[in-house]
Formats: structure tokens, C-alpha cells, sequence
């Protein structure tokens, strides 16, 4: 076996072997779950189990129309979060543009953007009902302010020699924008709305609790206030993958980007 | 006398902060004959880069004028602005870069590609017209910036310590490269740098500026005896060195007012 054989040899090992360890520490923490809840230790009407998850996820798509709640929450967290993407690009763009602007509009953004966005949920549902309005506003809510923050400051942090260049060769500041400061904050915008879809997703869950008759934010609160421990347990597993399915899609666009240009 | 391309007349410029005002120019006055290759020393922050942003209206002068006395008054001299790096963007292959000029003043006629693509394959990057330029040499790379620079058909060409970002060894060779391209194009240039031997080699004439506020402190001519024409050779003429000792002195004797004289 050739030295290189090894070498690959033994980064196919060490691969494997994460992969297997992640793999233990699911399988150990359900059966360890599983066997408690059985044998007494701790109380299945509190904890559930996996087994009564299993059923319950069988229950849910009879009885209750799973598939639904799963759409709605999905539809208005892809929603939500086309809005804060379109939104806070705009907003940025006009800030990046305008010194002044963004200069004025500084501390109103800093102090939303600390703001905790779920105490504003009360206000949407007295201003736009309780229904899948609200809902979208407020995963926008707790999204937008950071969004625009970051993509602002990733903008107005572009190579100022860069920039100067393209005013050299003639160039007006929009064409600095389009030719300097978009392609060179690509992967900015990505990791950053990468982190935007998780916070869409959790001002929906928000607003769901407080305002809606569907949605999985809807099941785990009903569940929870009709001590279903296991729906509840149920729908926030959907929800993990859910999110999970959806960082994947951005990952999985971040890659392409890089292949395809850098 | 021979009418001058560009003429520099007492030109003054500041920049203003709350802490008070900084002269960066005072009274600058030369003037640059079409085809001549000028360099100017001084040094560091006095100030340089300053009179290449005036020349080229990145910045108004507070007092003072730049002139073009060949140009009609309602012509716009079209000058190309040589950064200190290359700048090229990563997100774009070589060629892409080279043609962002035209790209950018919606030049992109089939005649001046043409003139893009003899530039590429007269200067050696044919080949490498669809790599990204992280895959290239330093050298390659400011080549490449030169091409991009020389695809607008510039007539004054102002360099801001081009080569100052490279290794020694690549700097030789692309200062070389770079100022024979430049001559063969029959371009005017303005060259700043703070390497001696550079300034001395490449250009027809020297200015030296003092330090902060940068005054002109004299004018020196180049004549060098060459068997030929390359810079390597230029190096070794038998007047480098008494240039080279002028210069030296000029920069490090910022009090010797019999000299300023002189100029």
C-alpha cells in the first residue's frame, strides 16, 4: 500500500468513525429514554417516550391532520422569511447608499434590534387579528433588524480600494454596488440568511402560540394545555426537522456558489 | 517650446478634519510633455498619491489648476489610474477582469475586445484568460491590472506604486515588463514610487518632493548610456549610481536650501 493508500485509508476511518459516534449518542439517548419511561424511573405521562412519540406521530396524521399544520408553519415560515430576505436587502442597499440615512437611522435600529421581539406579538394581534398575518409578521419581527444590521455592515465594509477602483475606471456608485459590493458580500448574505430562516421559524412558533388555530406552534400548545406530553414532544421533533431541512437548503445553495465561482 | 500634455499650475490641497487642517500639497507646478515617462519621489506621506487623485478629478484642488493645453476645452483627457494592488476580483476570471472597464463605460465593442485580446496575447496571459486570479503570479496579476487599465485607450497613465505590493525579485521583472509595455504603447505616464533605482531605470525625468507639505525640490533628467534598452542594463550605465547618489541626498537633506535653489 502506498503512502497516499494510507493516507486516504486513514481519513476515510476517522470519517467514519465521527459519523458512527453521532450516530451512538441518538441511539443511546432513545433507548435510555425508551427503558426509563418502561421501567418506572421516570413518568411516561410527563416525559412520554419514544414508542409513544412513534404513536402519537401515527395519531396525529389520523386524527388531527397532520400534514396541515405542517404546511401552514412551513408556508409561513418560507414566507416570512422571502420578506425578511427581500426586505432587509433593500433596506441595506438604501442605507449602504445614503450616508446620511444610515447615519440617522443608527440607534432606532440598534434598540429594535434588542428589543425582545416577542413582546411585540401582543400588538400585531390587536392590530392584524389573529390569523396567518400576524403570524408572518411577527417571524419577520424577530428576524429584519439583525438582518439589516448585518448585511449593512457587510456592505459598507467592502474593500474601500476596491470601490475606488471602479471610480477610476469611470464608474458611477451604483456600478461600485453592483460590480464591487454585491459579488463580494455573496457569502455574507448567505451565512446571513442562514441564520435568518432558524429566526423566522421562531417568531412563527411564537406567533402561532399566541394566535392560531393551526400550525405545529398551535399543536404544542394545545398539547401542553391538555397534558398530550407526547404531541407536544411530537410536533417539536417535526420542528427540528423542519429546520434542519431547511439550513440544509441554504448549505446546500452556499456550496453550489462556491463551486460554481470560487 | 514643445507644448506639454498635462501642466500642474500651483496646486495646493488640504485635507480638513475636526482636529484642524492638514497640508498634504503646496504650490506644485510641472509640466509633462506627450510620451514622457515621469517619476516622482518623496517621502512617504508627503503626499504623493494626493497629486495623482487631483490630476485624475478624484479631488478638486483648493487653489491652483490642473491643465491638459493639448486638449480642446470641452475634451475630457482620458487617463488611466494604475492602483498600488491589482485589485482583481476573485469572482471574476482574468479576462472578465480585463474587459471591466469597457463593462463599466458600456464599451464592449467588437473592436476594442480585439484590442483586449492582442493586449492579452501580446503580454503573455492568453492562456490564463479563464483562470481566476488566485491561480496566477503576482507579476501575472499586475500585468493583467495593467491590460485592464490599457483597455480604455488611456493617454495619461498615473501609477501609485504599482509594484510596491510585490517581492523583489517580481518587482524587477515586472517593472521591466510593465514600463516597456507602456513605452511601446507610446503612452504618457506619471510613476510614483519610493524605490530609487526603480524611478531611475524606467523613467525620462525625476521629480523630488519634500516631506509634509510636498513642494517640487527639483527636476532631474535621465539620460542613460545603454547598450540596450532593458532596465536590467539600465541598472548598470555608467551614470546610475551618480543619479542614484543625487536622488539620495536630495531625499535625505531636507534642509539643504542651496539645492532648492538649483531646481
Amino acid at each position: 500500500m502506498t503512502l497516499q493508500e494510507q493516507y486516504i485509508r486513514k481519513h476515510k476511518r476517522y470519517h467514519r468513525m465521527i459519523s458512527l459516534a453521532r450516530l451512538c449518542i441518538i441511539v443511546i439517548f432513545l433507548l435510555v429514554w425508551e427503558i426509563s419511561a418502561n421501567t418506572g424511573l421516570i413518568d411516561p405521562f410527563f416525559f412520554s417516550s419514544p414508542s409513544r412519540v412513534c404513536k402519537s406521530l401515527v395519531t396525529l396524521y389520523r386524527d388531527y391532520n397532520l400534514p396541515a399544520h405542517i404546511g401552514i408553519t412551513l408556508l409561513e415560515t418560507i414566507l416570512s422569511f422571502l420578506l425578511v430576505f427581500g426586505i432587509s436587502m433593500a433596506a441595506a442597499t438604501l442605507l449602504w447608499y445614503s450616508a446620511k440615512v444610515s447615519a440617522v437611522l443608527e440607534p432606532y435600529l440598534v434598540v429594535l434590534n434588542s428589543l425582545p421581539k416577542s413582546a411585540l406579538a401582543p400588538l400585531f394581534i390587536v392590530w392584524l387579528g389573529t390569523g396567518i398575518k400576524t403570524i408572518i409578521v411577527a417571524g419577520i419581527s424577530v428576524a429584519i433588524f439583525g438582518a439589516v444590521i448585518n448585511l449593512y455592515t457587510g456592505f459598507s465594509l467592502t474593500e474601500p480600494e476596491k470601490c475606488m477602483l471602479i471610480t477610476t475606471l469611470g464608474g458611477s456608485r451604483k456600478q461600485i454596488f453592483h460590480k464591487v459590493v454585491l459579488p463580494s458580500n455573496i457569502l455574507l448574505i448567505l451565512s446571513t440568511m442562514k441564520v435568518n430562516i432558524g429566526l423566522s421559524l421562531v417568531g412563527v412558533i411564537i406567533g402561532e402560540f399566541l394566535a392560531a388555530k393551526q400550525g405545529l406552534g398551535y399543536l404544542i400548545i394545545y398539547g401542553s394545555q391538555t397534558f398530550k406530553m407526547s404531541m407536544v414532544i411530537t410536533s417539536i421533533v417535526i420542528l427540528c426537522v423542519i429546520a434542519m431541512l431547511l439550513y440544509l437548503g441554504l448549505q446546500l445553495t452556499e456550496h453550489w456558489y462556491k463551486k460554481k465561482v470560487l | 517650446m514643445e507644448t506639454s500634455y498635462l501642466s500642474l499650475d500651483h496646486l495646493s490641497y488640504a485635507y480638513h478634519g475636526m482636529h484642524g487642517e492638514t497640508c498634504a500639497l503646496t504650490d506644485i507646478s510641472f509640466s509633462v510633455k506627450k510620451g514622457e515617462f515621469i517619476a516622482i519621489v518623496g517621502p512617504s506621506g508627503c503626499g504623493k498619491s494626493t497629486l495623482l487623485s487631483l490630476i485624475a478629478g478624484l479631488l478638486t484642488p483648493e487653489s491652483g489648476k490642473v491643465l491638459f493645453p493639448m486638449l480642446a476645452a470641452d475634451e475630457s483627457p482620458k487617463i488611466g489610474y494604475m492602483l498600488q494592488h491589482d485589485h482583481l476580483f476573485e469572482w471574476r476570471t482574468i479576462y472578465q477582469n480585463v474587459i471591466l472597464g469597457l463593462e463599466i463605460n458600456h464599451l464592449c465593442t467588437p473592436e476594442k475586445l480585439a484590442k483586449v485580446e492582442t493586449y492579452l496575447k501580446d503580454y503573455g496571459l492568453w492562456e490564463f484568460r479563464d483562470k481566476r486570479p488566485s491561480e496566477l503570479s503576482g507579476g501575472m496579476k499586475q500585468r493583467a491590472a495593467l491590460i485592464r487599465t490599457l483597455a480604455l485607450e488611456p493617454e495619461l497613465l498615473l501609477l501609485d506604486e504599482p509594484f510596491s505590493a510585490l517581492d523583489y525579485q517580481t518587482r524587477l521583472q515586472v517593472s521591466a515588463d510593465i514600463s516597456r509595455i507602456i513605452r511601446a504603447e507610446k503612452k504618457t505616464a506619471l510613476l510614483i514610487t519610493h524605490d530609487l533605482s526603480e524611478a531611475i531605470s524606467i523613467a525620462d525625468r525625476v521629480i523630488v518632493f519634500s516631506s509634509r507639505p510636498a513642494t517640487v525640490k527639483i527636476q532631474i533628467p535621465i539620460r542613460l548610456t545603454l547598450p540596450d534598452d532593458s532596465m536590467l542594463a539600465a541598472r548598470n550605465a555608467p551614470e546610475f549610481s551618480s543619479y542614484f547618489n543625487l536622488l539620495w541626498e536630495e531625499l535625505h537633506d531636507d534642509t539643504a536650501g542651496t539645492i532648492y535653489q538649483k531646481a
